[in-house]
């Protein structure tokens, strides 16, 4: 461990910076795409049914298939990683933030229409807030599975803990494999940890003394 | 009433929904303000797609709905419900509002002031009757009842002075319910609000309604006051609605007199001897007799307890007759002359119209039946006679 330490001390530092990188920007996107086109699915139930089976059926290629079919068109690095990974978190946070709007209780959805609120205001003022914790799950999720998978993503030379873990296979090295793969598991277990804080300061309160 | 401004009318309006049969046709209604209107009929007749159809969440396929004097259509939608109060059965608070953001959220869309806002909040907890604590509460944290006092009094958050209800109390136990229509007849009573209020429950519309619409399958059966509507329904479906009981109550209340009294009381005129007056009373088996003069005007009675106290010293029914101490008109309800004659223990009251005629009489024994139809009426098991109103009474009066 010590001198695993000494030895790539430097380097493990600089690979999970990539790692995040490359993870951290492939979730954001994800979320910028997915959240409002969920929404706007909502909106639309027909259009809603082929958007959802496009990107379920995308989520069963092969991770390392995508990552391979990434090539021909953006080359090999950071950027093919980044989109490979960015349409497997669609899926997660696309279909939480449908299910989480359409399961808003019509009620209150009749109520606000009815009190005078502009569709957006509904959206804004209730059914977002309503479907918090869905929206949330969904982008926990996704944000578990990019990271673990963006180890794959030093196959096509985008650098990260997975070079850690490739190398390891390579040279038959398992303290290079371990060394590669508890960061990978402390930096999901992590991310997941601080998007909980974070998902419960964006879940609205039901009750006074809650949280 | 008489005179109040029209507010709202519906002039052949018809709603399809896509692809269906109609869901409303030939509907026509004029509502003024300050009246409480009961939409009233079976699930599905559209009673909800009416009641939609006044702050244009449903717009109508045909015909057109005059609002405040102008085509609803010339008014912006969103707008329009901003001004027009709207609750619903499962009361539609926002879970995640505090009551006092729930209560001011019409207000805020309307960008008040956050010091308007608190000083309406604060009045209408209080029109809710609950503590004013409870603004800084989440729904979650307040009873079914208190939750939809709250969703009334955002009703009128905005100084709306219409409020649509859509079955708001139908989830609620009995007795809360009660209070909740006690609430809402107070606003429309007391502050003058014109309530447009959807139910299925023919007591609480006929316990709130001036003015109650009747549906089925989409069309308008009747539309009425109550009052009318219990004494002419329109169609066996109407009557159906309203049930036995009710209608049986309702023509107690409003029966008169001459439909019950018994047309040939038996009589003696001033003139006649005492002899007479206990010929009469034998043959007719009763033991008093009405006095009249020779003209048929109500003088007084004569009782046989009387006579036989004086028989020795008088010989004319002019000597010994008593002026009746209590007589009605023949227009006179029925129920007001029930409760003296049953509270005040007479055995009779002479009928008489107005010029003081004797035309008839209404007998302890005539009521029976009027009082057992109206408790007992509905139990068919007691009633094996199955004695109508009003035939078995005259038939039981003629004996008397
Ligand atoms: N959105 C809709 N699409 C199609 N049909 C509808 C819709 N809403 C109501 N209906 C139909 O219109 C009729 C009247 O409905 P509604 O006004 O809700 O009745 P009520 O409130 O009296 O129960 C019913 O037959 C119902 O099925
Ligand atoms: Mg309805």
């Amino acid at each position: 461990m010590i001198t695993f330490l000494n030895q790539h001390g430097s380097e493990l530092i600089i690979k999970t910076w990539e790692q995040i990188y490359i993870s951290a920007f492939a979730i954001i996107l994800g979320i910028i795409v997915a959240v409002p086109l969920g929404i706007l699915l909502t909106r639309y139930d027909k259009t809603a049914k082929y958007v959802m089976s496009i990107t379920g059926m995308l989520q069963t290629i092969p991770s390392l298939a995508l990552l391979a079919l990434m090539i021909p068109i953006f080359g090999i690095g950071k950027v093919p990683a980044i989109v490979a990974l960015f349409i497997y978190s669609l899926l997660p946070i696309l279909r939480n933030t449908y299910i989480g709007m359409k399961k808003v209780n019509k009620n209150l959805l009749d109520a606000a229409r009815g009190l005078g609120m502009t569709t957006m205001q509904s959206i804004f003022k209730v059914e977002i807030p309503m479907s918090m914790p869905i929206i949330m799950s969904g982008i926990r999720l996704s944000t578990v599975y990019v990271i673990s998978w963006s180890t794959l993503a030093s196959y096509i030379g985008a650098g990260g803990l997975g070079d850690f873990i490739f190398n390891g296979l390579n040279l038959y090295n398992p303290s290079l494999i371990i060394g590669g793969t508890i960061p990978v598991t402390i930096l999901a277990i992590l991310a997941d940890y601080l998007l909980g804080i974070f998902e419960k300061k964006v879940t609205p309160k039901t009750k006074r003394s809650e949280v | 009433m008489q005179t109040a401004k029209e507010i709202i009318s519906f002039q052949d309006v018809a709603k399809n929904y896509r692809g269906g049969n109609d869901a409303v046709e030939n509907i026509n209604i004029t509502i003024n303000e300050g009246e409480f209107v009961c939409l009233i009929g079976t699930s599905g007749s559209g009673k909800t797609t009416t009641m939609r159809m006044i702050n244009r969440m449903i717009e109508p396929s045909r015909g057109k709905i005059i609002f405040k004097g102008k085509n609803l259509k010339t008014f912006d939608p969103v707008k329009l419900r901003r001004t027009i109060g709207y609750v619903i059965q499962n009361n539609g608070l926002m879970p995640h509002m505090t009551i006092k953001d729930n209560i001011t959220l019409v207000p805020k869309l309307l960008k008040w002031s956050q010091d308007k806002m608190d000083r309406k909040a604060t009045e209408l907890i209080k029109l809710a009757d609950l503590p004013e604590s409870y603004l800084e509460r989440y729904p979650a944290e307040l009873s079914g009842g208190q939750q939809q006092r709250i969703g009334v009094v955002r009703a009128l958050a905005a100084d709306q002075d219409i409020i649509l209800m859509d079955e708001p109390f139908g989830a609620l136990d009995p007795i809360t319910r009660d209070d909740l229509q006690d609430l809402v007849k107070h606003l429309q009573e007391e502050l003058g609000k014109t309530i447009i209020f959807v139910t299925h429950d023919m007591d609480e519309a006929l316990k709130l309604a001036t003015h109650i619409v009747i549906m089925d399958s989409g069309h308008i059966i009747q539309d009425d006051t109550p009052d009318n509507i219990l004494q002419h329904p329109a169609s066996d479906f109407v009557k159906e609605l309203l049930g036995e009981e009710r209608l049986l109550q309702a023509q107690q209340n409003t029966l008169s007199v001459s439909d019950i009294m018994s047309k040939n009381p038996a009589k003696i005129t001033l003139g006649q001897s005492l002899a007479e007056a206990i010929r009469e009373m034998s043959l007719k088996h009763v033991d008093t007799l009405l006095v009249t003069d020779d003209n048929n005007k109500l003088k007084g009675f004569i009782d046989l307890e009387t006579i036989n106290d004086r028989y020795s010293k008088y010989s004319n029914v002019s000597d010994i007759y008593q002026p009746n101490r209590f007589k009605v008109k023949t227009t006179s309800y029925l129920r007001d002359t029930s409760e003296r004659i049953l509270k005040q223990g007479y055995k009779y009251v002479p009928v008489i119209d107005n010029d003081n005629n004797l035309i008839g009489i209404v007998t302890r024994a005539s009521l029976v039946n009027i009082i057992y139809d109206a408790i007992w009426g509905s139990e068919e098991l007691d009633n094996p006679e199955g004695i109508k109103l009003p035939d078995s009474i005259a038939k039981e009066s003629d004996n008397a």
